[in-house]
């Protein structure tokens, strides 16, 4: 179906606007671009930029307050139904009836969208094939995998051939095989169909797949063009820097002139300089030219922009050392009732560590990690934390842990004192000692400003940073973090690891979930989970070497991790 | 009907039998409810204890005290002297104390009587009034009784006759269980349309539903019919125990007691999808369901309480109450009969509400989000 029309959307002026609490949040301020026809769009943009209301706008789920977008040639506010018709939707959290079978979701948005009855058969076949799921027809959706399941809700959202395909964030949490054969699928009809397809992502890293990208941040066009073209300023800014400690390299980098960026990235410290300023020559760090990326490119705009880092580093009181390791995990085991969710699991963290745990939704990661944090007893092998074994004492091994996690399990309409306070006395904290950690988060955090703010009003970055001032309360030992910076936009990713580091450096252990591959080179070692067991375990750079071949040479995680589930299945 | 109504009534079906929550609220609460206010439940006071002191026996005296345990009303327990009595109602043993006192054999043979005392545990105003009235009523019989024994005639110069209708056996489960048919009836189509509604928006179906070029009067419709149709299942089941488990009387026709539940069940669903059109999670939407359509269905419906004895402010609120008119209904079907005075009125209130509720629903449901 090969449209006349030059652009498949047309947005001009737009701006929307939501009420939240007292305040007003403008979600898109004034923007204006044009989606052309025939290729794959990005709408990139960390959370709360604007993508969801975007595409809620373009599908005619919302009405703008001021501005206009045109879908195929028609105005999706005033023509919705007639918009409806013509696009393929996939929301955030596919749209599937979990309750029905695959045949019987399929059925659903085949009248939904007057597919002819005796058209179905055909189309069905070779949309399940295509999705893989010929075999599953009968299964309900609800028992599929979590790629399955994303590729069900596409294939639901093909199911009469739409000139335009809208994804909203339909690759998050899903496993990277499954993944990239979404990515396959789309550009497959792209170029057999001539559809065209605007996706939005959170992950910086999906934008070097479009072919052309639209980069929105709180709610603004920042930039629009090819990933090429926003790339091809920042050749030859970018290095990478070797050397013996990556953590006091990276703070020393970071301070240093003309330094935009400094970011552990594996075994060494990536670094974007300004234009024109060579790499530091005297840092005894062995420099070479990397490729640059799309997020090298964002962070510069952000930083042109004033984004700048909060706070200083003063994590506090430093760890003694311990010759034992601080987390041991021996042939951990979970079942939930004949289901396994976490099988034969082995690992120890040592003092000072950050490791990781790499996976997609359902992996078995939150399930190892409650183990850790003794909410979930095992049902089998051996567990210790801090040198307690959580069988006997939970609590006490409770008392060195710091939890934080993405959702930001604050009280919402408490201020940011009186998360404080509570967290504070939570942990036992009074007296002196209490008020001298709120004034040290309050400080060491620049949450002074604003303390007596409702913290479910506050923006992304800062709930994050309160988030983390509220774990570090009781000066832990171990902090946990389940899935800390995925959907925070990039300046605020850095600030966080840079504390993240500064703790591990005082030798706090760190533990991080994560189904974030960039997220995973900030850590000193990682496992990689799928299906309840470890594929491997090692630094992100062993790791990356294991899939490295002629054809691959210098692969990433997400080459890495596809390599080891493709060779788990075969074997 | 279109392809896209005919398969969200296709998914609704498929989603209740495979839900056991839906099945659980469209079957088996109904039928717990049934069972419960059936059996379990009974306004009539039956076997009530009643203490009987006789403090100096004589033929007289055990001829009253005689008097009661032939009626189904009372459990009688025989005490020495009144402070032993006193103590026993304390403790909650007995509801209500019958005295007579030692003077009883001498002055019940004197021209103006002898004193009977009658004791009740006020805590429960409603059964102690009952039983005044039992003990009232038993007092008269034992007199008659007495009376004829002697072969006088009671001389009294006015006498009370009394007949009741309708319900003649005074059994409160014949008003109980055809009330609850409201109450049922609310409960799916009100809360269980609620929460279905709630869920779709919770597990983000309905944006995935909204963005396809289904309109807005399909959604509702999608919804409508099945739990229509479920709800007028619930009734037949609901009738069916109330005839033939409960023996509940049908004076009425059938067919007016299923267009009138025709009727109210539209007018509860209008209530949920109104609701559903306001609160977007499940919890919120089970709480206003059940704070706005269930309690007020089981309060202030006359289904248990007389709204005639409700103060005026309450009475008034009970008039945007659908249970309220279809309460009114259903007792007049089942123990009295087609009475089109008060079928007519409460069924056009009915229609009334059932307009109002589904208009505005239908004129707030639009298909946008936020």
């Amino acid at each position: 179906m090969q449209s006349p029309l030059k652009y498949a959307l047309e947005a001009s002026n737009l701006s929307k606007s939501f009420q939240a609490g007292g305040r007003r949040i403008a979600a898109l301020k004034n923007i204006s671009f044009k989606v052309r026809n025939g290729m794959v769009t990005g709408l990139i943009g960390p959370d709360a930029a604007g993508k969801s209301t975007l595409m809620r706008l373009a599908s005619g789920l919302l009405a703008p307050d001021s501005g206009s977008i045109e879908v195929l040639g028609m105005d999706a506010t005033k023509n919705s139904l007639e918009v409806q018709s013509a696009i393929g939707y996939m929301p955030q959290r596919f749209g599937l009836y979990e309750d029905l079978t695959v045949g019987e979701n399929l059925d659903l948005y085949a009248d939904l969208q007057n597919v002819a009855v005796r058209e179905r058969p055909s189309r069905y076949e070779e949309l399940l094939a295509m999705a893989g799921l010929s075999p599953f027809k009968h299964r309900l959706a609800g028992n599929l995998s979590g790629g399955m399941k994303q590729k069900l809700g596409l294939a639901c959202a093909l199911v009469r051939q739409p000139a335009l395909l809208l994804l909203d964030e339909s690759t998050v949490g899903v496993d990277p095989v499954s993944r990239r054969e979404l990515w396959s699928i789309i550009y497959r009809l792209v170029r057999e169909k001539g559809a065209s397809v605007l996706l939005s992502t959170a992950y910086l890293d999906e934008a070097e797949r479009c072919d052309e990208v639209l980069l929105l941040h709180e709610g603004e066009l920042l930039d629009q063009g090819t990933p090429a073209s926003f790339c091809e300023p920042m050749r030859g800014r970018v290095f990478a820097m070797h050397g013996p400690a990556k953590r006091t390299l990276q703070t020393a980098l970071a301070e240093e002139p003309g330094v935009i960026d400094a970011l552990i990235h594996g075994d060494h410290v990536r670094i974007v300089m300004e234009e024109g300023v060579p790499a530091p020559q005297d840092m005894g760090a062995e420099i070479s030219p990397l490729p640059p990326r799309f997020e090298d490119s964002f962070v510069t705009m952000l930083k042109k922009r004033g984004g700048e880092f909060h706070g200083n580093a003063n994590p506090g009181k430093t760890i003694p050392e311990s010759p034992l390791p601080v987390i041991e995990l021996e042939s951990l085991q979970r079942r939930f009732g004949g289901f396994t969710a976490v099988k034969n699991v082995t690992f120890s963290v040592s003092r000072g560590e950050v490791f990781g745990l790499l996976g997609a939704n359902g992996a078995g990661k939150s399930t190892t990690f409650r183990m850790l944090c003794g909410l979930l007893p095992p049902s089998g092998g051996k567990l210790r934390v801090a040198g307690v074994d959580l069988r006997h004492a939970a609590s006490r091994a409770r008392a060195k842990i710091g939890y934080m996690s993405q959702k930001f399990s604050l009280y919402g309409n408490l201020s940011v004192l009186e998360n404080l306070n509570f967290f504070g006395a939570a942990y036992g904290l009074t007296g002196k000692q209490g008020a001298n950690r709120i004034s040290w988060a309050l400080e060491e955090f620049s949450l002074s400003q604003i303390a007596d703010s409702v913290s479910a009003d506050l923006p992304l970055g800062y709930k994050q940073r309160l988030a983390l001032a509220c774990a570090l309360m009781h000066e832990p030992e171990i902090l946990f973090l389940d899935e800390p910076t995925s959907g925070v936009d990039p300046i605020a990713r850095r600030e966080f690891w840079r504390r993240i580091n500064d703790l591990a450096s005082r030798g706090v252990t760190v533990m991080v979930t994560t189904h974030f591959m960039e997220e995973a080179e900030y850590c000193d070692r990682l496992a990689i989970m799928a299906m309840g067991e470890i594929l491997t375990i090692g630094t992100p750079t062993e790791i990356k070497a294991g899939a490295r071949s002629k054809a691959l040479p210098e692969p990433s995680m997400e080459d890495a991790f596809i390599r080891l589930i493709e060779s788990r299945g075969s074997s | 009907m279109s392809m896209r109504l005919n398969g969200l009534i296709r998914k609704e079906f498929l989603q209740i039998m495979r839900d056991p929550s839906s099945i659980a609220i469209a079957f088996l609460m109904p039928l717990v409810l049934l069972l419960l206010f059936g059996y379990g439940v009974s306004l009539d006071s039956e076997h009530i204890p009643l203490g009987v002191v006789v403090e100096a026996p004589s033929a007289d005296s055990s001829n009253f005290a005689a008097a009661f345990p032939e009626s189904r009303y009372f459990h009688i327990v025989h005490f020495q002297d009144t402070h032993q009595a006193v103590e026993s109602m304390m403790a909650g043993r007995v509801n209500a104390i019958v005295v007579l006192k030692q003077d009883f054999p001498k002055r019940s043979r004197q021209p103006d009587g002898a004193p009977v005392q009658l004791i009740l545990n006020g805590v429960d105003e409603n059964t102690a009034r009952i039983i005044s009235g039992y003990v009232d009523g038993a007092l008269q019989k034992w007199l008659e009784h007495d009376a004829a024994m002697r072969g006088d005639q009671l001389h009294s110069p006015i006498r009370m006759a009394q007949r009741v209708w309708f319900n003649g056996e005074l059994r409160s489960r014949n008003f109980l269980v055809p009330g609850l048919i409201a109450v049922i009836m609310t409960l799916i189509g009100a809360l269980l349309t609620a929460l279905v509604m709630a869920r779709e928006w919770e597990r983000g179906t309905m944006e995935a539903l909204l963005v396809t070029p289904i309109s807005m009067n399909e959604v509702i419709l999608g919804k409508l019919i099945p739990y229509f149709i479920l709800g007028m299942g619930g009734l037949a089941l609901s009738v069916a125990m109330a005839l033939w488990l409960f023996e509940v009387p049908l004076r009425g026709s059938l067919w007016v007691l299923f267009a009138a539940s025709a009727l109210f069940l539209i007018a509860a669903l209008g209530m949920g999808l109104l609701i559903s059109s306001v609160a977007k999670s499940q919890f919120v939407a089970g709480q206003v369901a059940i704070i706005g359509t269930f309690l007020p269905a089981f309060i202030l419906s006359g289904f248990i309480f007389d709204i005639n004895s409700m103060p005026g402010f309450v009475q008034a609120i009970t008039h945007v109450i659908a249970a309220r008119y279809y309460v009114a209904i259903l007792q007049t079907l089942f123990l009295v009969g087609d009475e089109w005075s008060v079928i007519l009125p409460n069924a056009a209130a009915l229609v009334l509400l059932a307009a109002i509720f589904l208009g505005i629903t239908w004129k707030k449901t639009r298909k946008r989000l936020g």
